[in-house]
């Protein structure tokens, strides 16, 4: 069976690598689907998960914080400024920060920037929590 | 010199070298570290830079990051250690960007500071310089995280137009013993090498949205790469002056020793001396 080479890359270092029948993605403009041999592309992602469908049939979750998918036919490559693979969430932390995100965004409605930022972060903390519940 | 007054010294240095040899293997220890941090960021920015450099050379996108405009501030983002004992470290860096912010400025309404570290900070207050923004306490082993905040709040503050370039300096990392002092211009984005990839991507939605996304995310990643690169060579600087103060502990230690032995053989000859002498006077 064809495969397709996945890795989700961070600059704290690489967070997956591995084959894959296809892979699927949220891009801001939609869910997308990789199968091997598709053309090159680049789109952004939302901060959402990346589902990775393995050749055993597994599917496995990595969420990530954004970024960007680069599609090539014989390999994907995720970009994003956090991800973590499902298995390696820890909810604790993910319910704290969603908590202090809560917080934030009720404390202070005036500033823009803050709010925006912590509505970000509540938005990361709660697809965090989201995918590492789901598996 | 007294005698007990050259022990006491050749004691204290003693102490001062363990010291040092402690620190300097630490900082050796979180040298190695150091490199293997920018050696796992290396994949990242390579992928972003060669993505980039495609959308830049095969189409006619512009986006407000990738064009020169007249300049009436511009802004400078300096990156330093937290600590000193690290040899010519921190005042190399001080040093230069002073001397350029005076040539290059009359006034305080035309400069920005952007400021890593607590040495820099103190620099800058003691000259009355204002500060944007600063960050201190930043790890050893630092994460993305850590520093997306002061980033992109960089990479922001030249979106919304504060300053209209942004020079970003720090020490690049060579060797253990050498460091070069680097001045980047991190903004506008004019340097993405054309490089011309194999394949030519499709772009969803568009290219537009797709700079929007990318090239903040690539210009936070340079900063990052740039403080992973600066505290390699904090770490290596360390190591080195506290080599060389170890090296100069054992030095003084040698000389005080000498002077001791000398004393003491002196003493020695004096009290013979005397005795002599007072048998002498029996006599």
């Amino acid at each position: 069976m064809k495969t397709i080479q996945v890795s989700v890359v961070t600059p704290d270092g690489p967070v997956f690598e591995g084959n894959a029948k296809m892979v699927s993605a949220k891009a801001k403009s939609g869910e997308l689907g990789i199968l091997p041999g598709h053309i090159p592309l680049v789109a952004p992602l939302t901060i959402s998960a990346v589902r990775v469908h393995d050749v055993d049939g597994k599917t496995q979750y990595v969420a990530v914080s954004g970024g960007f998918i680069e599609v090539r036919p014989e390999k994907v490559t995720i970009l994003a400024e956090a991800a973590e693979i499902a298995g390696d969430i820890e909810v604790d932390r993910a319910r704290a920060a969603k908590e202090r995100a809560e917080q934030r965004l009720a404390s202070n409605k005036q500033d823009n920037l803050d709010a925006a930022r912590a509505e970000f972060a509540l938005k990361r903390a709660m697809n965090r929590i989201d995918i590492a519940t789901k598996r | 010199m007294a005698l007990k007054d050259i022990k006491a010294r050749i004691d204290s240095t003693k102490k001062t070298m363990q010291i040092t040899k402690a620190m300097e293997m630490v900082s050796a220890a979180k040298l190695n570290r150091a490199e293997q941090n920018a050696k796992s960021f290396g994949p990242y920015v390579d992928k972003i830079q060669e993505v980039v450099g495609s959308i830049a050379s095969g189409s006619n996108a512009k986006h407000s990051m990738l064009l020169t405009r007249p300049v009436e501030k511009t802004g400078y983002f300096v990156v330093t250690a937290d600590r000193g004992l690290a040899g010519a470290y921190n005042s190399n860096i001080l040093r230069h960007v002073y001397r350029t912010i005076q040539e290059r400025h009359k006034s305080a309404d035309e400069y920005a500071l952007i400021v890593i570290g607590k040495v820099g900070v103190n620099f800058f207050k003691s000259r009355k310089m204002s500060i944007l923004d600063s960050i201190t306490g930043v790890a050893d082993q630092p994460s993305f995280a850590e520093i997306k905040a002061i980033a992109s709040k960089a990479v922001g503050l030249y979106a919304d137009g504060t300053f209209d370039e942004l020079y970003m300096y720090y020490n690049h990392f060579v060797s253990a013993i050498q460091s070069d002092l680097t001045e980047k211009k991190l903004l506008p984005l004019t340097d993405i090498a054309a490089t011309k990839s194999k394949s030519s991507y499709e772009y969803e939605p568009s290219e537009d949205e797709i700079l929007e996304v990318l090239l903040p995310q690539y210009a936070e990643s340079l900063i990052y790469g740039a403080l992973l690169d600066a505290k390699a060579a904090e770490h290596a600087s360390r190591m080195t002056a506290m080599r060389n103060a170890t090296d100069n502990a054992n030095e003084l230690i040698g000389q005080l020793n000498l002077s001791y032995n000398r004393e003491r053989q002196a003493a020695i000859t004096q009290e013979i001396t005397e005795i002599v002498g007072g048998v002498a006077a029996l006599e």
